[in-house]
């Protein structure tokens, strides 16, 4: 069986009875031999076994079987705020490599709306809005199976908890996804991270003494390449130790479809539309105008400025006033 | 009136996972009752009270928490349909990993963490394998590919289930719970005569019996030693 299935070898690892060492052996036979107090000290149930072993193979024959997680759009039809206000636009699309930003105070209906998309929702939850992927009617897959989630999250208050290495960590999420070119990706993951991180680091560290902006730099790179999720929703990027530009180009160049809460303004202007929350509802879709997107270059002349000056401070120098570039 | 029983290991965020699925549960018109099973406190019961849903609590001092959960069940059972409850939780808290508090064929929920660390999936018994859904909590804090993995390895102890991931605090997927735990008719009248999916912890020796000291000689019932000839080489 481990022949014919390789990726059997992780489901019998979360056993706590070592069947490979029974290898060789028809397995209804190793099951009817067992000894009834072993199975029960070992939480085992022969039957119950037999039936999720048949799951377990089904579902990564339909999952290693067919690259059904290519999204390149995303459809919302309008439901109703809070009050029952119907949503006023008629439909909302957000393609891949496109950024939205979405503005609204807390508590404004930004968590529905995520929820709504997570869920993929068809009309059923509170908003009664309903998500379409490809523009079609999505399979119940996007809701029920494991290792097939819609939205991959990136926020501030993220932490990683682990106690590994950096390359310790992207293997066993490279072994999770059970992807082919393993040391390939990895290689280009911590590339990539620290491409956007201020200070480098190497494979070799371990990922909770990671800075700030490491640590999100890391969790970017790995979510835009080793995330099966087509959708990356991120929830503000602190302005220190990344390049948050570089952040979003990545995801884009990684084809997903990039949603941002954030109020800062060279974030939201970034972003190619911009959707506005009130009252639990989508109150307006907006378009990123050209008045913006010439403000934007000048924000970020300031940003770049500032990062400079932050850069030689570290570094143990005074500033000047008429220091520039 | 429908059953559900929520497991999970401690503070994984069963009763704020219930509360919020309550919540949006009371909004669609369902009558909710709790009752909240644990070992030597719990002030949940108020938290329920506080949310407006009728709640009673049973502490199991002493004994194994799940065998007094199966002893309790009935009569728990019949007080929800004295009230005329649609929809009776029961929440008790996983206290050793080898808790198997489900019946067969009422919805069974586990409730665990994503900072229980990665080989907390394997380390539990029936109460996550014979789950019927799983929800994995606090994934605000941790990273998406922690997220990913503990949720693969889940997977793989208990492919039937359907993995969830829900918010405590912002309630963030409760909605989606709440409409999960209204599908399908699971009407219950009596549960005589009703199985458990799992055997459950068994115990029965002199310290099960209040004997506090130590020594071979005091050791009576059922008894199992410690295999160090096995341990040492490297088993």
């Amino acid at each position: 069986m481990l022949k014919q299935y390789p990726y059997l070898s992780a489901f019998f690892a979360g056993l706590t009875i070592d069947l490979e060492k029974s290898a060789g052996f028809p397995l209804s036979k190793i099951i009817r031999e067992m000894n009834e107090e072993v199975a029960e000290d070992n939480a085992f149930n022969g039957e119950n076994f037999i039936q999720q072993l048949q799951d377990f193979i089904n579902q990564m024959q339909e999952f290693l079987g067919k690259d059904s997680n290519s999204v390149d759009s995303l459809t919302i039809l309008p439901g109703k705020d809070k009050s029952g206000q119907p949503e006023t636009f008629s439909s909302l699309v957000f393609e891949k490599s496109k950024i939205t930003s979405i503005v609204g105070p807390t508590g404004s209906g930004k968590s529905r709306l995520l929820a709504d998309i997570e869920w993929v929702a068809q009309g059923d939850t509170p908003t009664g809005r309903t998500i379409l992927v490809n523009g079609e009617k999505p399979s119940t897959d996007w809701r029920f199976a494991s290792g097939k989630k819609l939205v991959a999250q990136l926020s501030q208050n993220m932490n990683f908890v682990m106690d590994l290495t950096v390359m310790e960590f992207l293997e066993l999420h490279a072994r999770s996804r059970m992807v082919a070119n393993e040391k390939e990706i990895i290689n280009r993951i911590i590339e990539a991270a620290n491409a956007l991180a201020g200070e480098k680091f190497d494979a070799d560290t371990p990922i909770t003494s990671l800075s700030g902006g490491q640590s999100r730099a890391l969790m970017i790179a790995d979510t835009a390449m080793l995330s099966s999720s087509p959708v990356v929703l991120i929830d503000e990027i602190e302005n220190a130790g990344i390049d948050r530009k570089k952040a979003l180009q990545l995801l884009v160049g990684e084809e997903k479809v990039v949603l941002m809460a954030t109020h800062d303004p060279i974030l939201a202007l970034m972003a190619d539309q911009r959707i506005i929350i009130k009252n639990g509802g989508i109150h307006r879709v907006v378009k990123t105008s050209a008045e913006e997107k010439e403000m934007l270059s000048t924000l970020e002349d300031a940003d770049r400025k500032l990062q400079l000056l932050r850069a030689r401070l570290r570094a143990g120098e005074m500033l000047h006033r008429d220091q520039d570039s | 009136m429908n059953l559900i029983t929520v497991s999970g290991p401690p503070s994984s965020g069963k009763t704020a996972v219930i509360l919020k699925t309550a919540e949006t549960l009371m909004r669609r018109g369902v009558k909710i009752g709790a009752v909240k099973f644990d070992c030597l406190h719990t002030d949940d019961d108020i938290a329920y009270e506080k949310a407006g849903i009728p709640v009673k609590k049973g502490l199991s001092g002493s004994l194994c928490p799940d065998h007094y959960f199966v002893s309790n069940i009935e009569a728990v059972l019949d007080w929800g349909l004295k009230e005329h409850f649609d929809l009776l939780v029961s929440e008790s808290a996983g206290l050793c990993n080898r808790c198997s508090p489900y019946i067969k064929e009422i919805k069974a929920v586990c409730v665990i963490d994503n900072l229980s660390g990665i080989n907390t999936p394997k380390k539990i018994g029936p109460m996550l394998r014979m789950a019927d859904i799983v929800v994995i909590t606090k994934g605000d804090i941790v990273s998406q590919a922690e997220r990913e993995v503990f949720a693969a390895r889940v997977h793989s102890v208990n492919p039937a289930a359907v993995i969830m991931h829900i918010n405590g605090l912002t309630g963030q997927g409760a909605f989606e719970l709440s409409t999960l735990l209204l599908e399908g008719d699971n009407h219950v009248d009596s549960l005589k005569g009703r199985k458990l999916r799992f055997s459950m912890p068994s115990a029965l020796c002199s310290y099960c019996l209040g004997e506090t000291r130590i020594g071979e000689s005091y050791q009576m019932g059922n008894v199992r030693k410690i295999n160090l000839e096995e341990n040492q080489h490297g088993k």
